[in-house]
């Protein structure tokens, strides 16, 4: 891997933790991710952007893919490139194909009470991916490094 | 980690004081609780004062269109106080800054209520 052109932080080894399906977890990852943004140098407003982006992913993970069960696990892995930030989330449950949620913005959907998860990391990351594991989703969520804030 | 709510009355409006962190499971539940417990007493008028809430999430800001929705659908009025920047941002890309009726002097918010 290329040390070439670090606009911020230093590139750091991927470390990946598997957890099991609960609140407890989806907390650890955002505490985990949190540090690893604010160890990166982003400032206070991406922190928060990145450690909610990867939050929604992981409360995606635990609760609409695993539904809390106990036999299944989720991996979240987390590496900075050196260029980038890049978190997978993967689950092990039905799989998710996000062409098929419902717009959360369209005058219809404004006042439900759930479906703003995909939205919110698609708002506040640069990329994001979906891959079907058969069983299972995992999701890619990627944050350039040095390049102007997005989202909000 | 969690969420603190407290209740006063005003004016026949019911003010809850919210702080800490709406999020999935217990801010949520405890949010949900409170409104509920307010519509069964006949309490329809709520003002949620939100200025020290430093976080929500996806699930939050359901709860909330929930709570808006349920209050309204039972007659009552729901309104916000004192959204911190990140609420408020997070309402704005949601689009539901404009569906919330959103306050930020509570002497007007109260003042804003029809009154019987």
């Amino acid at each position: 891997m290329s040390e070439e052109g670090h606009l911020t932080g230093q590139p750091e080894k991927r470390v990946t933790y598997t957890l099991d399906s609960s609140l407890d977890s989806v907390n650890k990852v955002e505490q985990t991710a949190e540090q690893m943004a604010r160890k990166a140098g982003v400032d206070d407003d991406e922190i928060f952007r990145i450690s909610m982006a990867v939050r929604e992913a992981a409360v995606n993970a635990v609760l609409h893919g695993n539904a809390y069960d106990p036999e299944k696990r989720m991996t979240a892995s987390f590496e900075n490139t050196g260029s980038s930030l890049v978190i997978r989330i993967t689950d092990e449950g039905k799989g998710l194909d996000p062409s098929t949620l419902p717009d959360p913005l369209a005058p219809e959907n404004l006042l439900r009470g759930s479906g703003r998860g995909i939205f919110l990391i698609r708002s506040f990351m640069d990329e994001v991916h979906f891959k079907q594991l058969h069983p299972g989703t995992e999701l890619t969520l990627i944050k350039h490094l040095g390049t102007a804030p997005t989202g909000a | 980690m969690s969420m603190k709510i407290s209740t006063r009355q005003v004016d026949g409006i019911t003010i809850l004081d919210l702080g800490g962190r709406i999020t999935l499971g217990e801010g949520s539940v405890q949010l949900r609780d409170s409104v509920r417990d307010l519509l069964a007493k006949g309490q329809k008028k709520i003002l949620l004062n939100l200025g020290e809430v430093n976080y929500i999430d996806s699930s939050g800001i359901g709860e909330l269109v929930s709570a808006y929705t349920t209050v309204r659908n039972q007659g009552g009025e729901l309104k916000l106080l004192n959204l911190t920047r990140k609420v408020h941002d997070l309402l704005q890309i949601t689009k539901l800054y404009t569906v919330f009726d959103i306050k930020d002097d509570e002497a007007s918010a109260i003042a804003s209520y029809a009154h019987a």
